[in-house]
C-alpha cells in the first residue's frame, strides 16, 4: 500500500546454542497498532532488541519508510535518531532524577541546560497526556504506573515514527490501562505506528489492528484482528489446541472445609509498617485462597506481613494451631511457609547466580550455613525441578538473568517448592508470562492444593483468581472489605465488593 | 587433526570466557617480557643468609615472599567487595594498628625490653582481636548504617596511623627475640621464606571455609540482590558485617608478617598504599568491583601478579618515586583488557581469526 513505516525482512539472530530468530518478517504501517504476540522465548523481545539496535542482527534487512535502501541500526541511540522509540517492560529511567529531567535526559543539543524551559516543556507534555505528575517531582516518588507513562511521554515527545511498547501494561491497573490506550489511539490518529507487545489478550483485542505471531523464533503469520478469534490466536501461539481453561475450576471443586479442622495458618489483628489496616486471616489444609483488589489496595502488603517480609506492628499468628513468632522471613521459612514475591526482578531472582544456585538458595539457608549442599546434591535438585517445571534453560549453570521472564518465575517457584512448604504464598506468579506457562502454574497450584498444601494466590487478573481460588479476600484502600466464597465467586460480585457497593467494612 | 583443533578452540574459548584468564594472561605477559629482556630474572640460587641458614634467593622467591601479605589481604578484600559492593581503604592503616598492638603486647610499656613480655602467640591473638574490632567497626558502618564502604573506611584510613602511634606512645618498640623475625623471614633449616607458608595456610583455610560453609553462596547472593536474599531468609547486614570481620582477620595476619620483617614498626610507612594493591588484585582477578560474583583464585593470582609487576619494575631499576607512574600505565592496560566489553571484542576477533583459518 506504500504507507509502511517499517519493514523487517528475513531477520536472523543467533545466540550461542539458540537460534533466537529465523527468517522473521514484520511490517508496520502508518497509524496502526500492531500486536506482536508469542510465548516466552518465542523471540518477541529479541526482535524488538534487533530493531532498536540493542543486538546486532545476524541476517536480514530493515527498511524504514519509503526507502529502498536497508538501514543499519547501530545502537538504541541510533534507533531513536531514526525515529524508533521504545518503552520497555521494566522502567529504564533514572529514579532519582526529576520527571522533567527524565523526559529530556540525553537529548539536549547544547551543553547548557535551560532548566526553566525544560520544566515548562515537560509540564506541557504531561498536561496534554493528562499524566498526574509534576515536572519537578522526583521520579521515584511517582507510582510505577506514572513512571511508565513518563517513559511513554518521553518516547512520544521524540517525534517518533515507530513506537514500541514492550509490556507496558503489566504493572498498570485497569483505569491506567484505559488512559494508556487513549494515549495510544491519539498517537495512532497522528500517524505513529505502534508495536504493542503484551501477554494480555483482552488488551490486544481492545486496541490493536493487526497481530503478528511468533513461535520458537519463527514467524507464524500476520493477521487482521477481525480475522483471528481469540482461541485461534492462542492456539497459534502455542502451536497446539489450548486445554479448555474452564475445565480447571472443576478440579478445584474438590476442596471442602472439614468441620473442626485446625487451620494451617491464622493471623489475628495483623498489621505491618506498610500501612495495612489490621486484618484477620486464616487458611486451611488443601485450600487455595486469594487476595484481590485494585493495584495498591494492599494485597501484597498483607502477604508480606504474613511472611514477615515487612516488620509487623501488631498481630498474633498461629501455625497448625500453635502460636508462633514470625518477625523475619527466616522465621516463616522455618515454620514451613514459602513466599514468591511480587517483584521478580527486585525481590526474586539473584541475577548473576546460576539457575542451580537460585533454586537451592532458600533450602540452603533453611539448612544452615555449616551444611552446604555438595555440588552433586545441588545439581540433583536443580535438574529435578528443571524437569518437573519444564524450565527452559541451556543448563543448570546458566545465569538466571539470561532466562526469559516466565522461566525465571519457574525457577523461583522451584526454589520454594524445594523447601517443601505446607503453606505457599504466590504473589503475582503469572505476571508478564505467557498463556501456556500461566495455565501450567494454575494447574500446579491446584495440584499442590489437592495434595494438601495450603496456597494463597494473588493475581491482577480476576479470571485467574476465579479459576484457582475457592475463597477470595477483597481489599480496598488497605482494608479487607469482604470475603467471597461459593456462588459469590464471580466477576460482578468481586467488582461490586471492590467498589464498595453493598458490603460494608 | 581438524577435529582436534576444533575441540582445542572450544577449550580455549571457554577459558577466554572464564574469569581466571585475566590474571593468568597478565602473568604470562610479565613472564614473556622478563624472558625477552632478562632471563636471569627466573634464576633461583641457593645461598646462605646472614644467620648462616641455607636459603633460596632470586626474584621469583622475592615475589612469592613479598606477595604473601597482598594475597592474604586479597582474600578479605574479595569478600568485602562481593558482599558490600565497595572496598575497604583502611587496610594499610589497620595493619599499622594491629602491628602496633602486637608490639605493645610483646614489648610491654618499655619500648626496648631485654626479653619478650608475652609469648608471641598471645601478641598475635591480640592483634587478631584488634583487627576484627577494626573490621567490625567498618562493618557496622557499612552494613547497619548503610554508609558507602569507601567513605566508612575513610575514617580508619585517616585516623588509623595516629591510633597506631598512640598505642605505643609514639615510640618505636623493637622486639628483642630473634625468633620473632622468623615470620617475615626464614625459619632455620627451611630455605623457603616463612610468609609463603603463612599465605599458603590462609589460602587453604579460606578454601576450606568456602567448601564447608555457604559463605560463598551467601556473600554472592547478598552482593547481587540484598532484597531477594532477605526474602530467602538471609540477613544481608550480617553477611556484609562478617565479610569485614574476615578482612580484619586477614589484616592481623598481614600485620604479623609486616612487623616481623623489621622486628619493629614505622607507623607512617608500614603497609603504605597496600589497600590500593589489594583492591587492584581483586579487580585484576576480574571480580566486579560493584559486588556480586567473585572468584577467589583469580583474586589471589591477581595479588601475585601485582607483586610480580612491582618486582619486575624494581629489577629494571625504576626508582621508587617513579614506580607508581609505571605501575599506573601497566594497570591501565590490564584493566582495559579485563573490561568485559573489550574481552568480548577480543573474543569475537579471535573467533573470526580461527574461523578464517578453518576456511583456508
Amino acid at each position: 500500500m506504500g504507507n509502511e513505516v517499517l519493514k523487517m525482512r528475513g531477520i536472523d539472530k543467533v545466540f550461542p546454542g539458540v537460534r533466537a530468530l529465523q527468517n522473521v518478517d514484520f511490517t508496520l504501517c502508518k497509524g496502526e497498532i500492531h500486536a506482536l504476540m508469542g510465548e516466552n522465548g518465542a523471540g518477541k523481545s529479541t526482535l524488538i532488541k534487533v530493531l532498536t539496535g540493542v543486538y546486532p542482527k545476524d541476517g536480514g534487512d530493515i527498511f524504514l519508510g519509503e526507502n529502498l535502501e536497508p538501514v543499519t541500526i547501530k545502537s538504541p541511540q541510533d534507533a531513536q535518531n531514526q525515529g524508533i522509540s521504545t518503552v520497555y517492560q521494566e522502567i529504564t529511567l533514572c529514579p532519582n532524577l526529576s520527571v522533567a529531567e527524565n523526559m529530556f535526559i540525553g537529548r539536549q543539543k547544547g551543553s547548557i541546560q535551560n532548566w526553566k524551559k525544560m520544566n515548562e516543556a515537560a509540564g506541557a507534555i504531561l498536561n496534554e497526556l493528562t499524566i498526574p505528575a509534576k515536572p519537578t517531582q522526583q521520579l521515584a516518588s511517582c507510582s510505577i504506573a506514572v513512571q511508565q507513562m513518563v517513559a511513554i511521554a518521553r518516547a512520544v515527545d521524540m517525534d517518533c515514527k515507530v513506537l514500541i511498547l514492550d509490556e507496558p501494561t503489566s504493572s498498570l491497573d485497569e483505569q491506567e490501562v484505559e488512559k494508556l490506550f487513549k494515549l495510544m489511539r491519539d498517537l495512532k490518529a497522528k500517524g505513529v505506528g505502534i508495536i504493542f507487545v503484551t501477554h494480555f489478550l483482552d488488551q490486544v483485542y481492545e486496541v490493536c489492528d493487526k497481530i503478528t505471531v511468533l513461535r520458537d523464533g519463527q514467524l507464524v503469520g500476520e493477521y487482521e484482528i477481525k480475522d483471528l478469534p481469540r482461541v485461534q490466536l492462542v492456539s497459534k501461539m502455542l502451536g497446539k489446541e489450548l486445554d479448555d481453561m474452564s475445565d480447571i475450576k472443576s478440579e478445584n471443586a474438590t476442596y471442602e472445609k472439614k468441620e473442626g479442622e485446625t487451620p494451617v495458618f491464622t493471623a489475628k489483628n495483623l498489621s505491618s509498617t506498610e500501612a495495612v489496616h489490621p486484618f484477620d486471616f486464616h487458611i486451611n489444609k488443601g485450600e487455595v485462597n486469594g487476595f484481590t483488589g485494585l493495584l495498591g489496595s494492599g494485597r501484597s502488603e498483607c502477604v508480606r506481613a504474613i511472611f514477615g517480609a515487612d516488620r509487623n506492628l501488631s498481630g498474633e499468628k498461629t501455625k497448625d494451631g500453635k502460636q508462633v513468632k514470625i518477625s523475619k522471613p527466616i522465621d516463616a521459612m522455618k515454620k514451613g511457609i514459602a513466599y514468591l514475591p511480587e517483584d521478580r526482578k527486585v525481590d526474586g531472582i539473584v541475577g548473576d547466580l546460576s539457575v542451580r544456585d537460585n533454586i537451592v538458595l532458600a533450602y540452603q539457608v533453611l539448612k544452615g550455613a555449616l551444611h552446604p549442599f555438595s555440588k552433586a546434591e545441588a545439581y540433583k535438585f536443580a535438574d529435578e525441578y528443571i524437569k518437573l517445571l519444564d524450565i527452559k534453560t541451556a543448563s543448570a549453570d546458566t545465569p538466571i538473568k539470561s532466562l526469559s521472564g516466565g522461566n525465571q518465575q519457574k525457577v523461583i517457584l522451584a526454589r520454594w517448592l524445594l523447601t517443601h512448604p505446607d503453606y505457599l504464598i504466590l504473589d503475582e506468579p503469572t505476571r508478564g508470562i505467557d498463556v501456556g506457562t500461566k495455565v501450567d502454574i494454575q494447574k500446579l497450584v491446584l495440584k499442590l492444593a489437592s495434595e494438601g498444601m495450603a496456597v494463597t494466590f494473588i493475581s491482577s487478573e480476576t479470571d485467574e483468581m476465579l479459576r484457582t481460588c475457592s475463597r477470595l479476600i477483597v481489599m480496598r484502600d488497605r482494608h479487607v472489605v469482604g470475603e467471597l466464597t461459593g456462588d459469590d465467586l464471580n466477576q460482578n460480585k468481586i467488582m461490586s465488593t471492590i467498589a464498595g457497593g453493598e458490603k460494608n467494612e | 587433526m581438524n577435529n582436534n583443533s576444533k575441540s582445542g578452540s572450544g577449550v580455549l574459548s571457554r577459558l577466554l570466557r572464564s574469569q581466571i584468564v585475566i590474571p593468568l594472561a597478565a602473568l604470562l605477559l610479565l613472564i614473556i617480557f622478563n624472558l625477552i629482556f632478562d632471563p636471569s630474572f627466573f634464576v633461583i640460587t641457593p645461598k646462605t643468609n646472614s644467620a648462616g641458614n641455607p636459603v633460596l634467593s632470586g626474584y621469583l622467591i622475592t615475589i612469592l615472599d613479598y606477595g604473601s601479605e597482598l594475597a592474604i589481604l586479597a582474600i578479605g578484600m574479595t569478600l568485602v567487595t562481593a558482599a558490600s559492593g565497595g572496598q575497604d581503604i583502611s587496610v594499610g592503616a589497620t595493619i599499622a594498628i594491629c602491628g602496633s598492638a602486637l608490639l605493645r603486647v610483646l614489648c610491654g610499656a618499655n619500648s626496648r625490653p631485654d626479653q619478650l613480655q608475652a609469648p608471641i602467640i598471645v601478641g598475635f591473638l591480640v592483634a587478631c582481636i584488634v583487627g576484627m574490632i577494626c573490621g567490625a567497626f567498618n562493618g557496622v558502618l557499612v552494613a547497619y548504617f548503610k554508609i558507602q564502604p569507601m567513605v566508612a573506611t575513610l575514617i580508619l584510613f585517616t585516623a588509623g596511623r595516629s591510633i597506631a602511634a598512640w598505642i605505643n606512645n609514639n615510640e618505636l618498640p623493637i622486639v628483642p627475640d630473634p625468633k620473632y623475625a622468623y615470620f617475615g623471614g626464614f625459619i632455620p633449616g627451611i630455605p623457603v621464606p616463612a610468609p609463603v607458608f603463612i599465605a599458603a595456610i590462609c589460602i587453604i583455610v579460606i578454601f576450606l571455609v568456602l567448601k564447608f560453609t555457604t559463605l560463598g553462596l551467601y556473600t554472592q547472593a547478598v552482593g547481587i540482590n540484598p532484597s531477594s536474599s532477605r526474602l530467602n531468609g538471609l540477613n544481608p547486614e550480617l553477611v556484609k558485617f562478617i565479610s569485614f570481620v574476615i578482612l580484619g582477620l586477614c589484616v592481623a595476619v598481614a600485620a604479623l608478617i609486616k612487623t616481623s620483617r623489621l622486628s619493629t614498626i614505622n607507623y607512617s610507612v608500614i603497609a603504605k598504599d597496600i589497600e590500593m594493591d589489594a583492591i587492584l588484585a581483586v579487580a585484576l582477578g576480574g571480580n566486579p568491583l560493584g559486588g556480586g560474583k567473585f572468584n577467589m583464585w583469580a583474586s589471589i593470582i591477581g595479588a601475585y601478579v601485582i607483586q610480580f609487576l612491582t618486582t619486575t619494575l624494581y629489577k629494571f631499576k625504576v626508582s621508587s618515586d617513579a614506580l607508581s607512574a609505571y605501575k599506573a600505565v601497566v594497570v591501565i592496560v590490564l584493566v582495559v583488557f579485563s573490561a568485559p566489553t573489550v574481552r568480548e571484542w577480543i573474543g569475537s576477533k579471535f573467533k573470526k581469526l580461527t574461523g578464517k583459518k578453518g576456511v583456508a
